[in-house]
């Protein structure tokens, strides 16, 4: 049993502390986010993130995804529909992504 | 929590390659924020859309008033590049060779993939038919993604309780 109670968040949302972040905070925080049930494209992604977010300490930018990962532009956004870039970044517990493209 | 959605239009009026880029990284990140976009390409921001022009965008040197010489590196303050030698055959060519380059750095991509991008993450293009009227172009001449060319009163109706930005 998982929840949000330890977790610290800031006022957007995002999670304040990678390290705290877990797979259930995970599939807590897509549901929060509309995304019912996290597949296995999904979870490319949240590991990519997570990797290259906690090697540079800043969440990647959708250009990076698309080009880390090899999803296409059109599969990210309906993975992550109405706007993926802040929902990746909240879901993989990294904060806001700094980059514009 | 179901607030009333977002919607963004872009009239994209200009064909520099520096022009270009505006409604590219603001439509981007208003896509990727959720927010509705629709591109209505005008007059010279046509060519943003035209197949034979879209690689081709240029930045001239001349009359370019904020082009200094640093951005090339060299140290020679807020000196302008010369009008006079902004002239001499290839100066553009090289200007936007540069610019090229210097978009490509901060991971920018190329005009025509950035606004396919666009396209697959949901944005709507559209041309304007008076300027496809006045140059001679047809619906052929544009890339795939250009969904259709309109009127300005289309593109009014089309844009009701949008927000609108004019590029």
């Amino acid at each position: 049993m998982t929840d949000l109670v330890n977790v610290a968040f800031n006022a957007e949302g995002f999670m304040t502390d990678p390290t705290q972040w877990t797979k259930e905070i995970a599939e807590i925080l897509a549901k929060q986010e509309g995304i019912e049930v996290l597949t296995t494209e999904h979870w490319k992604i949240i590991d990519y993130c997570r990797t290259t977010g906690l090697a540079s300490g800043k969440a990647p930018t959708l250009r990076q995804i698309t080009v880390g990962t090899g999803i296409t532009t059109k599969d990210l956004f309906a993975l992550f529909p109405k706007g993926p870039a802040k929902k990746v970044a909240k879901i993989a517990g990294l904060g806001k992504p700094e980059g514009c493209v | 929590m179901e607030s009333e959605q977002r919607k963004i239009a872009f009239i994209c009026s200009k064909g520099d390659l520096d022009m270009a880029y505006p409604a590219l990284v603001m439509g981007w990140a208003a896509l990727g924020n959720g927010i509705d976009v629709t591109l209505f390409f005008t007059f010279w921001g046509m060519d943003m859309i035209t197949k034979d022009r879209q690689k081709h965008l240029e930045l001239a040197p001349v009359a370019n008033t904020s082009m200094k010489m640093r951005l090339m590196g060299l140290p020679t303050g807020t000196l302008g590049i010369p009008n006079l030698l902004g002239i001499i055959p290839g100066m553009t060519a090289f200007t936007s060779w540069f610019m090229k380059k210097k978009m490509a750095k901060v991971g920018a991509p190329p005009v025509d993939e950035y606004l396919q991008m666009l396209v697959d993450a949901g944005a709507h293009l559209y041309a304007c038919k008076m300027s496809v009227d006045m140059f001679g172009l047809t619906k052929e001449d544009f890339v795939e993604g250009v969904e259709d060319i309109v009127t300005a009163g289309d593109f009014m109706d089309m844009t009701e309780g949008s927000q609108i930005i004019f590029i």
